[in-house]
Parts: C-alpha cells; sequence; structure tokens
C-alpha cells in the first residue's frame, strides 16, 4: 500500500508534468487515469484538487469522469467479481450464476459490498467459453459455475 | 481585410454574399429564417440540435446550418419537403423525451421549442418512448434547475462558461443519460453558481427558471395587518413593456408605481433614490481612497451576482471592493429606520419587497450580513417578469394605466440614479458626483460617452482638480475577468473599475421579460433599447447629479449625518470574505 501523503506527491508530480508540456488542458484525461490508479476511484476531494492545480472547472472534470465507463466515482472492493454474460455462458447459465452473486452479496451490478470486499461488474466473453458458465475474480477465472459452486466460492473468500 | 464577395443559391434564387459567413450567417441577412434551437449568436456554435439542417448540391447529407460556411456556387435549399420532414422528425424526437405539460409549464407561450414545434407543423405526437425522469434542484435561492424539461441543446453552459467564464454547469454522463448539472450533481446553492440567471435567459425551455414568489407576495398583499411597501429597480422599467408586447425602450416608471399600488403596496419607492444614496456614499469612499485611505483600484459592488463572483473567484481582490451596499440594501436598510420612524411603525410590521431585473438579488436578500436590527432588510424580491406576471394576473393594464409618482421621502430621483441600470452608469453617475465633492465645481458635461454602450470593457479618463482619474467598466463576468487580470498585472492602471454581472448591465438581467417572438435572448439591439430608455428618463429630469437630489439632502440632514458617518457606516456599508467553493477560470485569459 502507498502512503496517502505519497498518492498525492505522486498526482502532483504527474500534473506538475503535465503543465509544463504543451496544451496542459488536453492532459485532464491522463491525469484522471493516473489519479484511479493511485487512489482506486475518483472522489471528490482527488478532482477538487485536479481543479485547482490544472486550473480546470469542476463542472468540466465531473463532466469528462462521468463520460467515460473507465471512471470509478465510488471506491472499489478489495476483490472484483466479474461475471460472463457473453453469449456461451449466457445459454449455459450465467443469469442464474449473476443472480446467485447479487444474491449472496447483497449488491447490484457496479456496486461494492457494505464491507468493501467486492466489486461486482458483468462482463462479455473471457475467452474460456470451452468453462462456460465462467466468472473472473481478480485475475483468476472460475468455470463450470453452478449456484452451489459459486456460492462456495465467494464464501472461500471469507475464510482465507 | 475586406471579405470576398461570392455568389450563392438559395431555394433556387441567386444571391451575392460574404465568403467566412457560415449558411444560417448569410440567410440571415438574405431574410431566409432558418429553423433553429442550440445556436445563439453571442456564443459558440455547438451543432447540437441539428434543427437548423439545410441541403447542400453535392453533400450527400444534410448539413447543420449553424456550423457549415458559405462557398462561392454553393446551392442550398432550406425548404424542400424532404427537409421540411427531416427536420420535423427531429423536433419531434426533442419532443418525445420533454415532458407534455405546456398548459401548466412556468415557460407556456414563451417556450422556444413550443413555437418550433408549431412552426414545424406538428399537431400530434407520434413516438411514445422512455423519457427521462429527474428531481427538480429547489436549493438555490434564486434558480430552479428542472432537467426533465432540458433538450440538452448547451445554451446555458456555454453562457455559464463562455460569456460569464463561471462554468457552473457542464454536461454530465453520456448518450441517453445526459444531464446538464453543476459539478459532483451538487445542489446547486453548494455550487460556484453566481445566481445570474443568464442560464434562465438563454434557456429555450423551462429547464431553468427564477425562484417564483408570486403567489407568497399576492398573500401577503392580502395581509391587512403589514405595511406594504415596494421598491423598483431602474432596469424595471426599462423592459417591463416587453412583457405586455410592447417594443424595447418603452420607459414606464410612472406606470409601474401605480400598478403596484393598485396590486396591494401602501407605499411605492424607487431603487433610484437609493441609488443616488449608494453615489453619495460611493463617491466619498472613492474619494478617500484616492486620498489614500484604503485600496486603489475601487472595484463597485452594486450587483449581488458579482458579489458572489468575487467572494468565490476573485478572493485576493476583496479589499478592493466598495463597502457600500446595493442600492436595493441600501433601501432595505432605509426602510427598516427611517422610514418606519418616520410613520411610527414597528419594523416587524413592514413587508419590503424588492422589484427586480434580478435573479442574484434573490440570493442577496439572503446575505446574512445585510440584516438590519435582526430583521432581513427585504422580505422579498421579486423578478421584472414574475411582476409582469403578477400585473396581468390581478388584471392591471399596465399600457392604459394612468401614471403615478413613487412615494416620498424614498422616491425622488435623479437622473444619476436612473444610468445606473446600464453598462457605465454607475461609474457616470459616480463622477459627476465625485467631482463636485472634490472640486466644489459643478461639472458641467455630464453624459460621459467614453462609458456608455455595448463594448465588453470600456476604459476612460477624467481630470479632477489637475489630477487624472482612469476608470474601467466591464459587463459580464467573463469580462469582469479580464479587467480583474489587467488589475492584477498593473495595480496602477486604474483608479475606478465598475464592475456589474451581466451583459449590458442590470439592463440584461436574469429576471428581465423574456425574448419576444422576433427576437433573441440577449439581443443586442434590445439591450441597447433598454439602455436608451434610462438614458431618456436622465435627460428628462431635471435633476441630473445624485447629490443635488433634495430628498437625498434631506436624509443625511435629518437622520445619516454626512456620508461615511458612523450611522452611514452602520446602515448602508457591508463586508466580503472569502467563500467556497473556491472558482476557477479556465484557460489564459487575453490581457490587453
Amino acid at each position: 500500500m502507498i502512503a496517502a501523503e505519497d498518492k498525492k506527491t505522486a498526482l502532483k508530480e504527474f500534473m506538475e508534468k503535465a503543465k509544463s508540456g504543451d496544451h496542459p488542458e488536453s492532459q485532464l484525461i491522463a491525469i484522471l487515469h493516473r489519479a484511479q490508479e493511485l487512489y482506486g476511484h475518483l472522489d471528490q476531494a482527488v478532482m477538487d484538487d485536479i481543479a485547482l492545480t490544472m486550473n480546470i472547472p469542476t463542472a468540466h472534470i465531473w463532466g469528462v469522469a462521468t463520460f467515460y465507463h473507465y471512471f470509478n466515482l465510488k471506491p472499489k472492493g478489495k476483490h472484483s467479481i466479474s461475471v460472463c454474460l457473453g453469449t456461451a455462458c449466457y445459454v449455459k447459465g450465467a443469469a442464474q450464476v449473476l443472480e446467485t452473486v447479487k444474491k449472496e452479496l447483497k449488491i447490484d451490478i457496479g456496486e461494492t459490498t457494505q464491507d468493501g470486499m467486492f466489486t461486482l461488474t458483468e462482463t462479455r466473453c473471457l475467452g474460456t467459453c470451452g468453462l462456460a458458465p465462467v466468472m473472473m475474480i481478480d485475475d483468476k477465472v472460475y468455470g463450470a459455475l453452478t449456484p452451489k459452486k459459486t456460492v462456495e466460492i465467494i464464501q472461500s473468500f471469507y475464510k482465507k | 481585410m475586406e471579405s470576398k464577395t461570392i455568389t450563392i443559391t438559395i431555394d433556387g434564387k441567386t444571391y451575392q454574399t460574404q465568403e467566412g459567413l457560415t449558411i444560417m450567417q448569410a440567410a440571415d441577412q438574405l431574410g431566409f429564417h432558418i429553423p433553429r434551437l442550440c445556436y445563439h449568436p453571442k456564443l459558440s456554435i455547438e451543432g447540437a440540435c441539428r434543427v437548423c439542417i439545410v441541403e447542400v448540391e453535392g453533400v450527400r447529407t444534410y448539413v447543420a446550418s449553424c456550423a457549415y460556411p458559405v462557398m462561392d456556387g454553393m446551392k442550398i435549399r432550406t425548404n424542400t419537403q424532404e427537409i421540411r420532414r427531416a427536420r420535423r422528425d427531429i423536433v419531434e424526437l426533442i419532443l418525445d423525451n420533454h415532458p407534455q405539460d405546456c398548459h401548466t409549464c412556468e415557460r407556456d407561450s414563451n417556450c422556444e421549442l413550443q413555437r418550433l414545434a408549431a412552426s414545424m407543423g406538428i399537431r400530434k405526437r407520434h413516438f411514445e418512448g422512455e423519457r427521462k425522469k429527474y428531481e427538480k434542484d429547489l436549493t438555490s435561492t434564486s434558480v430552479i434547475r428542472d432537467p426533465n424539461k432540458c433538450i440538452l441543446c448547451g445554451r446555458c453552459v456555454r453562457i455559464c462558461s463562455e460569456v460569464q467564464k463561471v462554468t457552473a454547469l457542464g454536461h454530465a454522463h453520456r448518450g441517453f443519460q445526459t444531464v446538464v448539472m453543476p459539478a459532483y450533481n451538487m445542489p446547486f446553492r453548494d455550487s460556484v453558481c453566481t445566481t445570474c440567471g443568464q442560464c434562465i435567459n438563454v434557456c429555450p425551455t423551462a429547464a431553468f427558471v427564477e425562484k417564483v414568489y408570486t403567489q407568497d407576495l399576492f398573500a401577503k398583499l392580502n395581509d391587512p395587518s403589514i405595511i406594504k411597501v415596494a421598491q423598483v429597480a431602474p432596469s424595471v422599467r426599462a423592459a417591463i413593456g416587453e412583457a405586455f408586447g410592447l417594443e424595447p425602450g418603452r420607459a414606464m416608471e410612472r406606470e409601474i408605481a401605480a400598478a403596484l399600488r393598485r396590486l396591494g403596496f401602501d407605499y411605492v419607492f424607487d431603487t433610484q433614490f437609493s441609488a443616488d444614496l449608494t453615489i453619495m456614499e460611493e463617491a466619498s469612499e472613492f474619494l478617500e481612497r484616492f486620498q489614500g485611505k484604503g485600496k486603489l483600484p475601487m472595484i463597485t459592488s452594486c450587483s449581488s451576482a458579482w458579489m458572489k463572483c468575487v467572494e468565490q473567484f476573485h478572493p485576493d481582490l476583496l479589499e478592493n471592493v466598495s463597502t457600500c451596499k446595493s442600492p436595493m440594501s441600501m433601501m432595505g436598510a432605509l426602510v427598516r429606520t427611517y422610514f418606519a420612524d418616520k410613520i411610527k411603525k414597528d419594523p416587524k410590521e413592514i413587508l419590503s419587497v424588492a422589484v427586480m431585473c434580478c435573479t442574484a438579488k434573490k440570493y442577496e436578500a439572503s446575505r446574512p450580513e445585510l440584516m438590519v436590527n435582526g430583521l432581513p432588510a427585504i422580505d422579498m424580491v421579486v423578478t421584472t417578469r414574475e411582476i409582469a406576471w403578477m400585473f396581468k394576473s390581478a388584471g392591471i393594464d399596465l399600457l392604459h394605466i394612468k401614471g403615478e409618482d413613487f412615494d416620498e421621502p424614498l422616491g425622488l430621483s435623479s437622473g444619476a440614479g436612473a444610468i445606473f441600470g446600464a453598462t457605465g452608469g454607475v461609474m457616470e453617475a459616480a463622477i459627476r458626483t465625485a467631482y463636485e465633492l472634490y472640486t466644489g465645481e459643478t461639472l458641467m458635461d455630464i453624459e460621459l460617452e467614453s462609458l456608455r454602450g455595448l463594448a465588453g470593457i470600456k476604459e476612460g479618463k477624467v481630470t479632477i482638480d489637475g489630477k487624472e482619474i482612469r476608470v474601467a467598466v466591464a459587463h459580464g463576468l467573463g469580462n469582469a475577468a479580464t479587467v480583474l487580470d489587467m488589475v492584477r498585472k498593473d495595480p496602477d492602471r486604474f483608479h475606478f473599475v465598475e464592475i456589474m454581472g451581466c451583459p449590458g448591465g442590470c439592463i440584461g438581467g436574469g429576471g428581465q421579460p423574456y425574448a419576444g417572438i422576433n427576437s433573441m435572448p440577449l439581443d443586442e439591439e434590445c439591450l441597447k433599447k433598454r439602455a436608451e430608455a434610462l438614458y431618456g428618463i436622465d435627460r428628462r429630469k431635471t435633476i441630473r447629479r445624485s447629490h443635488e437630489n433634495p430628498d437625498v439632502q434631506r436624509l443625511y440632514k435629518d437622520f445619516l449625518g454626512r456620508p461615511l458617518s458612523a450611522k452611514s457606516h452602520q446602515l448602508l456599508h457591508t463586508h466580503y470574505k472569502v467563500k467556497e467553493p473556491r472558482g476557477i477560470i479556465p484557460q489564459e485569459l487575453k490581457v490587453r
């Protein structure tokens, strides 16, 4: 984990570099990427900081941050669960898998659990159709899922 | 460089026009009014609505005429069956995602979308799709934001960022979910919004409207237990006729005084009186600063949107801002004290109402430091639009009413008080009085042409007793930012700076009547005519200098003592403080 002060410094350095080049205002997306890399998401304090340093109005930064799906405006969980809803997985019961995850974690797509453990997303095809239906937790693929197996996998994370 | 004359064909006829124009500009000059929605001549081209499409021979698709330049030999068709159908479809699709509540809408009969739909011949709604549903933002003292009415033309976003350089608004999210909102979707009240209301002026629909107090006011006017007092800003009289179908430029001060009495007010005072008083205080304050006591340049403080703007966007210059309250708040303070004493009433029993051209005055009235002996200086602010509606609703025929005078002791004004409403007017009025206060001689040549007109920034010089005084005038918060950068760069460049928050000054305020059928919001011709109405009032007055106003003289003799006295300071002056969130003005402003 990087200390909060170091994150601030790292972002500051990145912005100072952007400012020294041509058209610093066009570096906004790169800066938001860097901020998200450091903090995991973009909150108001970070965007306020970018606004003041780069002299860009907050309404404009907010417009960019909400336009692109890539930017997270809420904190991410410790682990990310991504349920595949591609054709093969869907045919093999991905909808039930997704329902199970939602019910087990009490969250909807795009949300993070209260305890900060998981963030749920959906995806289209992870290239492992032979294992359908699949989900990915962090960088590991779990295949041939049933509702029961799905619950067990999730619970195993709490036992670790 | 002269632009080249070229030949174009519109709808089969050949015309000469100038290179460098867009199709829409060329067509406008030739008398073709191509339908439009997101376009505004004062703002950048957005090309968002596609309503202004035309057919250009040789071009595969229809082009947006607001953005497409004319070229020599171009053949343009504006009104074929195909183009009419395509345009109508576009407007129908906009309507599809718009509430069907025209007859209960604030902008009914004043709505550009409504007019456009009528001109397209849309008499039935064909599409029934998903419709957006959002909460209204009612948090601001002045401006209500209703995203359900918004058609995403972006005019508000552009005027807020390009003309005002406030950038309180932006487009957030995307596609069907796009909403115009402040940063972080924060309540409007907590944003950098200066409450100037220019978003209301340019909005084609009712996505932005002022916070309306008309029903509350009707209720109070029917309460016999309170004394009802009104004051009327200069610019209201210069524009209210437009709400009754008159061409811009008719001054209606005596009509308004009579109409307000019919509405139920017991006393009708003139904000022009307190404008004269402001000049007494402000000219005196300026001369003190000029003689070494205080910071120069002194910057005027009458404009409420500017007050909020300076506290959030220019906190480094707070000491330069005059401590004088605005004429509205000075009047409010006098009504609760001087006037309450005169009529021997408890100030609590007085309802103090301000009729203003301005939405930001609603905000100003809520500033706690302007309270007088624990009471708000102003109980209620209604705009020109609101009072015009109230007159109509109460069956008061402003066009045929017999004019009446304002009431004593706060109703008599000089011509200097009248011109407050136009950009440059406060400066001109202040110079008329400062000259005499300083030299003891009367300034004869009182019409300062260099400070009049709609140039964004005006500069002038006057010589007072051999000393040169350099002044600057800016209207619109974007121009203000430019002048302030000039001040930061060279603090000695000006001695006195007038800033008004709205384009044209108060005459272009956020509470003025909506543009008529043949006009655009903030149309320069309209602003000029409103200004001319005020300059006309000035010319017709025998008293044209604030210090010659006999009722102002009496006020000082009987009550205040002299300008900048302890009593004046207590009642007529205020202070400013840095406010959050901090406003940001992007990109380098060109410093002349």
